[in-house]
């Protein structure tokens, strides 16, 4: 059971009727660490963070978390992951107490921990205003605050602020800050913004038609080549193509 | 231990389920408002009322109009408003079904023009042409365009025709009100069920929150309970409130056995809850579940014998329409409602539903996608 890694992928494949979304695929990741896992749509991103959230099976490899495989886990994994999916969208006319509260029921716990995250992702003011009546930087925050409700040592989070403006973007990259400061959770991050990855994470993976091209620091990243001015220019120059593409 | 039981899940499932519900002024509008307004419509539309006045058209080239009066004692009096017009418009008459019997008055005798197989212009047919014989075609056709107020007429008094006698049976259940509503709280479970139940899983799908909600500790058995509890507790408000206003509108009462109603209630609950969850255990797509309750709903809604009896229907379709659930639950509630029945006239009707519920929920839930 113990291992000294928070999450360990090994070798994994995954693929769909007619796409090959991951191929072949190792990452660790240290208790307390931040990783990003950057590449533009269509990487394998999600189905990658989707397999080490227990959603997805992969079909090759193994997947540990704290030590943990899936199979036979299922019930303590869950108790220690937080993750927010792309576009969920919660019941519309349920406050953002209310949601959280039915998740906090979820895992036993009361309106003292929804008080709690209600604080933590700053939506205090908002606490009674239905979810569809939320900002889009809003809804993301109480999609934080829903992943960090169980105290998670373990969040997972893909594309947390992707379609939000530059504030509200900023406003969660707060939050996730604060985070790594206050507690030695493990996060993976997807996103195709690198200023997020650079913002936030200490490693950086670079994901591509289901393969991890580069990992490591943005320092490691970035001196390989002198030439090279920050992670668009690296993505360019190992794919011929855009991050953003 | 308070606390244990604020923080369990299915209580918070069931309240989040609940206010979802409440706050959608829709629900409560297609649940409860729209089915009482459609009784009411109905009832209203056919209700026999005292007083028919019927049109008809006199085929003539000049205008006005010849009414002539029925009094009838037990079956209420019958105008016929004999309006001449030209055989143009009382074609366009005829098709817009302001009159359904065209009349032309030759020296011999009468002719009458209408479609044989339209039983409200047979009636005006055998109604009238006892009388119009007994007028002359040249007196009806020189009669002067008589102003509104002093209408030129013909009165017959009906009741005292002897030799047979009409008893008018106006004993609730006999009405048309009375077959409509057990039809339309049996129609109320099935569209709340389907749509409650059925598109509400898939919405929730749609959402990806079903995936994000199983990918907490949250028990599934716990979500579909609180899902189905407050959907038949839905069902209940909507039927009573449905029976409420028929009773007090229309003078509905339960004739037979109230517990083997119940039963039945929750039978038919059971069977279209287990339609619900299986159409709705594989798609992600609101589209398709549209489609799917369309194609499941529509057909029952014509032929189970909500709004008329399936007996009009060819005798080898009957066999095919009986075991149809809708056709289950419309038939057990009408027979409780008007004919006095009880558990023995029910209970296979309940148990068959019971049965159909429990084999379409178990394999919707093999089938069932989480993710």
């Amino acid at each position: 059971m113990s291992s000294s890694f928070a999450i360990e992928v090994r070798n994994v494949f995954k693929s769909f009727k007619t796409v090959r979304a991951v191929r072949g695929v190792d990452l660790t990741i240290l208790p307390g660490q931040f990783v990003a896992l950057l590449g533009p749509n269509g990487a394998g991103k999600t189905t990658l963070v989707e397999m080490i959230e227990g959603i997805q099976k992969p079909d090759r490899g193994e997947i540990r978390i704290l030590g943990m495989p899936w199979k036979g886990h299922q019930k303590e994994l869950r108790q220690i992951i937080g993750l927010s999916l792309q576009e969920t969208r919660y019941i519309e006319k349920l406050t953002a107490w209310e949601t959280l509260r039915l998740f906090g029921s979820f895992f036993g716990l009361g309106i003292e921990r929804v008080e709690e995250v209600l604080q933590l992702v700053g939506l205090e003011e908002k606490r009674k205003a239905f979810t569809i009546n939320l900002s889009g930087g809003q809804r993301q925050r109480l999609a934080l605050g829903i992943a960090l409700i169980n105290h998670p040592r373990i969040l997972l989070l893909d594309e947390p602020t992707t379609g939000l403006d530059p504030n509200a973007r900023r406003e969660i990259w707060e939050i996730l800050r604060d985070l790594r400061k206050s507690s030695d959770i493990s996060m993976i991050l997807t996103t195709h913004y690198m200023e997020e990855a650079q913002q936030l994470c200490e490693q950086i993976v670079i994901i591509d038609e289901g393969r991890i091209l580069r990992e490591g620091t943005l320092d490691q990243l970035l001196g390989e080549d002198p030439s090279l001015k920050n992670l668009d220019d690296l993505f360019t120059s190992l794919t011929g193509r855009w991050l953003h593409d | 231990m308070i606390d244990r039981i604020r923080n369990n899940q299915l209580g918070q499932l069931t309240l989040a389920n609940i206010l979802e519900k409440v706050r959608e002024p829709g629900v409560l509008f297609w649940g409860i408002g729209f089915p009482i307004l459609m009784a009411i419509g109905l009832g209203l539309a056919f209700t026999r009322k005292p007083e028919i006045l019927r049109y008809v058209a006199l085929i003539a080239a000049d205008t006005g109009s010849y009414s002539i009066i029925l009094k009838d004692d037990k079956l209420g009096n019958t105008t016929f408003r004999l309006e001449k017009m030209p055989w143009e418009e009382a074609m366009v008459q005829l098709k817009r079904g302001h009159v359904n019997v065209a009349v032309t008055a030759e020296d011999s005798g009468y002719r009458y023009h209408f479609d044989p197989l339209n039983p409200d212009a047979q009636l005006t047919y055998m109604k009238l042409s006892p009388v119009l014989n007994r007028i002359s075609p040249s007196e009806l056709q020189h009669q002067p365009a008589g102003s509104e107020g002093e209408r030129p007429e013909y009165e017959e008094d009906l009741s005292a025709t002897t030799g047979v006698e009409v008893d008018a049976l106006t004993v609730t259940g006999t009405r048309y009100i009375d077959f409509l509503i057990p039809g339309m709280i049996a129609m109320g479970v099935m569209f709340s069920c389907l749509w409650g139940l059925g598109y509400g899983i898939i919405d929730t799908r749609s959402k990806k929150l079903l995936r994000r909600m199983i990918a907490t500790p949250m028990k599934r058995s716990n979500y579909l309970v609180a899902m189905i509890t407050v959907r038949f507790g839905m069902n209940v408000i909507e039927a009573a409130l449905l029976f409420l206003f028929a009773w007090l509108a229309f003078g509905i009462t339960i004739q037979g056995n109230i517990p083997a109603l119940l039963v039945l209630f929750l039978a038919g609950n059971i069977a279209f809850s287990g339609i619900g969850i299986f159409l709705a255990c594989h798609t992600s797509k609101t589209e398709i579940g549209n489609a799917f309750i369309n194609v499941i709903s529509m057909p029952m809604m014509v032929l189970s014998g909500i709004f008329f009896s399936y007996h009009n229907f060819p005798d080898w379709a009957i066999p095919i329409i009986k075991p149809l659930p809708l056709t289950m639950l419309a038939d057990g509630i009408r027979s409780i409602f008007i004919e006095g029945a009880g558990f023995a006239q029910t209970a296979v009707l309940s148990l068959i539903m019971t049965v159909t519920g429990i084999v379409f929920f178990t394999v919707g839930l093999k089938l069932f996608k989480w993710h």
